[in-house]
């Protein structure tokens, strides 16, 4: 008399089976439209737009809502500067962080040290705002700029991008601040990628009597290049699309302008600031299709980020 | 006397390299003790019961961030709810049943580019499908650009802890003669249950703090609201217009609203930590 064998139960799990495995794979494809909708509706959005500037809204610099005439060359311009300024700073100490964190911390504060820079990831980016606006630009300001305008103002070449009004807010300001939320995300991806490193090929170094800045440079450097430069294009992905901290920072002016101290503006940060208030078709649209300029920006970034982990992934595999 | 000079050199190099890079990492700490710093600093004397047990003020008089802080819990809980169940199951698709095929290595790679995609960009799709045609921003409009925003977290953690899972776990199981859906929900989802509890605590961390996506979608709301078809209130957008504002008392509350807003995240981050350290170790 065992039932759990009958013919009507194992139909049922059978069907059963089916069931769950249909839902969960539905539910995966819907990260697939997930992604189509959002482009879709990003491109409707801004087919007005599109249709009134075709591609001379990349190119032109002016940004007119009362005369309608739109243009996507200062946000364009503004949010590779601030991402630039932000890697530059960034990628250095990162590196010092990582290095830091795999061979130099006695093993006790490892993992102490590696959730405070964890936790700076975690602050939301509004709260860099505040601090930027009220706490960083106004020392900025006073201390840092004038210095600037003084020592590198003069240099030919370099002189012009740090020589005018010390206002504390602009562009150098919105990337530095920029450079210290995306410390994090490099740090923790060059630390782990450092950690997979086989003890074997260090520990040979070592023993040839390399010393640690050898070992790290000659030996772990190279073997994760693909992987650090995939963390790099992950910061550089969380740079271009950050929103709030550059919003307060940045000053939000249409204008273009050769100094990293004067104001500009980045995409998000227009769109942050113009959005809700936007009237009529073709000004909605144009700060759409910034959106989706963004959004073009950031998969390519991305995308290539993840096929350089997943490369460093492989080899890996391939290597235990 | 060449190599003895080559030695040195070699030895100044380590020891500058060195140097620079705990030089880095006082750099990186020194900016999160000084942003905790000036939060504490202006936000604990901003910290009043009366933040907690008022609505958001006109500019000028005496008001707390109830309604903020009613409606960023609702929104959020509204969003996890709906992004969770979606990402256990996508997450359970890429790790129990991708194999072969190529919807699970697709659905992997968007799924990691979504997850650090500009939030802002998010708000926009919302906007675009949600506002637009219903006309008016809303809370549940909100929660869903939030709930867009916690499913990769969940779907990526739950991948990840689901593979962790020992295979002879799955195997004692079959061989038992359990059919694959109890498998996966009473022993394998169950074994993973602590990281995926983790992996949810992350992604209402991460949407605790985001302001980008409410901005175009729920608005924000200066009285009470329990209705969420209107726009309403909540922590990140009344920071943001408070501390944008140029009247002291409404940058007072925004520092207050912003203590408030790190500090739950910070706690629910080192928590998670916690928990999923002490529940792995247990295993």
């Amino acid at each position: 008399m065992s039932t759990f064998l009958s013919e009507a139960s194992l139909k049922r799990h059978t069907v059963i089976d089916l069931l769950f495995r249909n839902l969960t794979r539905i539910s995966a494809f819907g990260v697939l439209v997930l992604l189509a909708a959002i482009i879709g509706s990003l491109v409707v959005g801004s087919m007005p737009a599109i249709r009134a500037f075709g591609f001379g809204f990349l190119t032109s610099s002016e940004w007119d809502p009362v005369g309608e005439q739109f243009g996507a060359l200062v946000p364009i311009v503004g949010t590779l500067v601030t991402s630039a300024i932000a890697l530059t700073i960034a990628i250095p100490v990162s590196f010092g962080i990582a290095l830091f964190l795999t061979e130099l911390s006695p093993r006790l504060l490892r993992r102490p040290l590696g959730v405070a820079i964890e936790l700076l990831a975690g602050i939301p980016s509004i709260i860099y705002g505040m601090w930027g606006l009220f706490v960083f630009a106004p020392l900025f300001a006073d201390h840092i700029e004038p210095w600037l305008n003084d020592h590198i103002g003069p240099m030919p070449f370099l002189g012009p991008f740090f020589s005018g009004p010390p206002m504390g807010i602009g562009v150098l300001t919105a990337g530095i601040i920029l450079a210290i939320m995306v410390i994090p995300f490099i740090a923790s991806v060059m630390r782990d990628v450092f950690e997979v490193v086989p003890t074997l090929l260090k520990e040979s170094a070592y023993g040839l009597g390399a010393t640690t800045w050898e070992v790290m440079w000659k030996v772990v450097l190279p073997y994760t290049r693909i992987g650090v430069v995939g963390g790099i294009m992950l910061g550089l992905g969380r740079a271009l699309g950050e929103t709030m901290a550059i919003t307060f920072v940045i000053g939000n002016s249409h204008e273009l302008s050769q100094s990293l101290l004067m104001p500009g503006n980045s995409i998000a940060s227009a769109l942050a600031n113009e959005f809700t208030e936007a009237y009529g078709e073709l000004y909605t649209s144009a700060l759409i299709e910034l959106g989706l300029i963004l959004f073009f920006i950031t998969f390519v970034v991305l995308s290539l980020a993840r096929y350089m982990l997943y490369k460093l992934g492989q080899r890996e595999g391939q290597v235990t | 006397m060449n190599i003895l000079n080559l030695y040195a050199r070699r030895r100044i190099v380590n020891a500058l390299g060195l140097a620079v890079s705990m030089l880095a990492m006082a750099f990186g700490l020194f900016w999160l003790i000084w942003i905790l710093w000036t939060l504490l600093e202006h936000g604990l004397p901003a910290l009043a019961p009366v933040v907690f047990t008022q609505m958001t003020p006109p500019p000028g008089s005496d008001g707390g961030l109830l309604n903020a802080i009613a409606g960023s819990l609702a929104m959020s809980l509204v969003g996890v709810l709906i992004g969770t169940p979606i990402g256990i199951l996508a997450g359970t698709y890429l790790a129990e049943f991708g194999q072969r095929g190529w919807l699970a290595p697709v659905t992997r790679f968007i799924n990691d580019v979504l997850l650090s995609a500009p939030s802002i960009v998010i708000g926009l799709f919302v906007y675009e499908i949600y506002v637009v045609h219903v006309r008016h921003f809303s809370g549940w409009a909100g929660a869903l650009a939030l709930a867009i925003i916690v499913i990769p977290i969940v779907i990526r953690t739950t991948e990840n802890m689901l593979r962790l899972v020992p295979t002879t776990l799955r195997e004692a199981a079959a061989a038992l003669g359990a059919p694959q859906w109890k498998i996966i929900n009473y022993v394998t989802l169950r074994a993973a249950r602590a990281g995926i509890i983790t992996g949810v605590m992350l992604a209402v961390a991460r949407i605790s703090g985001e302001t980008a996506p409410l901005l175009f979608t729920a608005l924000n709301n200066q009285f009470w609201s329990s209705d969420m078809d209107q726009p309403m209130a909540n922590l990140p957008v009344v920071i943001f217009q408070f501390a944008m504002s140029p009247y002291e008392d409404w940058q007072k509350l925004a520092w207050a609203g912003a203590l408030l807003i790190t500090f739950s995240v910070l706690t629910l981050n080192i928590l998670a930590r916690v928990l999923f350290r002490q529940k792995s170790a247990s295993h």
